[in-house]
């Protein structure tokens, strides 16, 4: 299956846009540890800045970043190109991991301490300084901008903040159904407005 | 959790690509979309866009990570392509569904393959059931917690649900097990046997005990040959004991 999608995600990463990240996840899963590193390199500050951005601790983020790499280092075989590209398999996972810390914490201090107290407080702020200048920076915001004040808000907690649909919906003091329909809505023009995995 | 029906079900896609599902949710969720060619390709254009949306976030990560991160993965052995795994079909050949739903039966009976595989064979997929049955037994209303330091660094706790009839482990820390060695994690019966309950290999994780957990008086960490052993070698570097737990 040829994507589109795959490539222009990878290319658009910083330093080296003739390299394919899937070409060097493949090669790590044969162990090559150089192609390692420059995956590494290539990506590392996409996924510390997500993990960074849901787990906040940044003792904990390193600890999840490391625990995302050696995922990656473990399961490079696993990739499939026919599914997705190689950074989205990487986010994906990022993602997953940086969730399931900041869900586990909860769940195994929720005796003492309030749930959420003071969630409504967290500023979002997802523009970085630095990344104003890139093509794909422009490209996603004016992606963010086809959506709705309200789906943003609701994809942006889901996504940076790590909440559950149910935990967004009674934050933003919302029928149960709304907070989902709003993260669904908000995607898939996301995605059509970058023109991505279709 | 309501989302009997199958249009209820496929709303959920949304929140999937995004981790926002609630566990019980997750596991409905894996289950319809094993058999839901629809939604598999709507979830992967989903995260297609995600993927892009942490470029807004990027920030360096400190740069002895990457010294950090590069000495681990001398120590990690990639996993073999599916192909080469032990099931007794040829993995890649099957269909996505038959492997999800493989992974979703797996996530429903809280089973993790056999010994030596609670690590060692996970990846992005069979993480999902993991976590499901690692969040409930976290979630579960009867979950208690005993927390050790570790006397190599780190922390770990074991919670353990009589209702679930599970015990979780959560390290913080946890120092690599030494060369040629693995942790090997253990089930006291209430007669003072350990039963072999899974190997890890240190770091900070999250790993569901294999084995009924249910009558566990304990349960304990010791370092043992790579593939583990079937009953302790060596005193444990940790003891859980359930009668302190909290």
């Amino acid at each position: 299956m040829s994507h589109l999608s795959p490539v222009s995600s990878g290319e658009s990463l910083p330093d080296d846009p003739g390299t394919s990240l899937g070409a060097l996840l493949r090669r790590c899963a044969t162990g090559d540890e150089e192609c390692f590193a420059e995956l590494y390199d290539l990506t590392s500050r996409r996924v510390h800045g997500l993990v960074l951005r849901v787990v906040r601790d940044p003792a904990q983020a390193e600890e999840v970043t490391q625990e995302v790499y050696l995922q990656v280092w473990r399961t490079a075989s696993r990739y499939d190109e026919s599914k997705g590209s190689a950074l989205a398999w990487l986010m994906t996972l990022a993602h997953r991991r940086a969730v399931d810390r900041v869900r586990s914490a909860e769940a195994a201090s929720r005796h003492d301490t309030t749930y959420h107290q003071g969630a409504h407080a967290v500023p979002h702020d997802t523009t970085a300084e630095g990344a104003e200048s890139s093509i794909e920076a422009r490209r996603v915001r004016n992606a963010l901008a086809e959506l709705t004040k309200v789906q943003r808000e609701a994809l942006e907690l889901a996504y940076f903040g790590g909440y559950t649909h149910t935990e967004v919906a009674t934050m933003l003091d919302l029928p149960v159904g709304t907070a989902k329909t709003r993260i669904r809505d908000g995607l898939i023009r996301l995605r059509d407005a970058m023109g991505v995995g279709q | 959790m309501s989302s009997g029906n199958a249009y209820e079900i496929h709303a959920l896609s949304g929140a999937y690509a995004v981790d926002a599902l609630d566990a019980d949710e997750k596991v409905l969720f894996e289950q319809h979309l094993a058999a839901c060619p629809a939604c598999q390709a709507e979830v992967a254009g989903l995260r297609e866009a995600t993927a892009s949306l942490a470029q807004s976030v990027e920030a360096d990560p400190p740069p002895t990570l990457r010294d950090r991160v590069l000495a681990d993965i001398r120590t990690v052995r990639p996993l073999p392509p599916e192909v080469e795994s032990e099931r007794p079909t040829k993995v890649r050949a099957l269909p996505v569904r038959r492997r999800l739903t493989a992974f979703a039966v797996a996530a429903a009976l809280l089973g993790v393959a056999g010994v030596g595989t609670v690590v060692w064979h996970q990846n992005s997929t069979s993480d999902q059931g993991r976590t499901s049955a690692a969040d409930r037994i976290l979630r579960a209303s009867d979950a208690k917690r005993v927390s050790l330091a570790l006397d190599g660094g780190g922390s770990a706790s074991v919670v353990r649900s009589v209702s679930a009839g599970r015990a979780v482990l959560i390290t913080r820390g946890m120092p690599s097990a030494p060369t040629d060695k693995v942790y090997e994690l253990w089930l006291q019966t209430p007669a003072g046997t350990m039963v072999p309950a899974g190997l890890m290999s240190g770091g900070s994780r999250t790993v569901v005990l294999d084995g009924d957990a249910t009558n566990a008086t304990a349960a304990g960490i010791t370092v043992e040959p790579k593939g583990g052993s079937e009953s302790p070698t060596t005193a444990p570097i940790a003891l859980f004991d359930f009668e302190r737990a909290t």
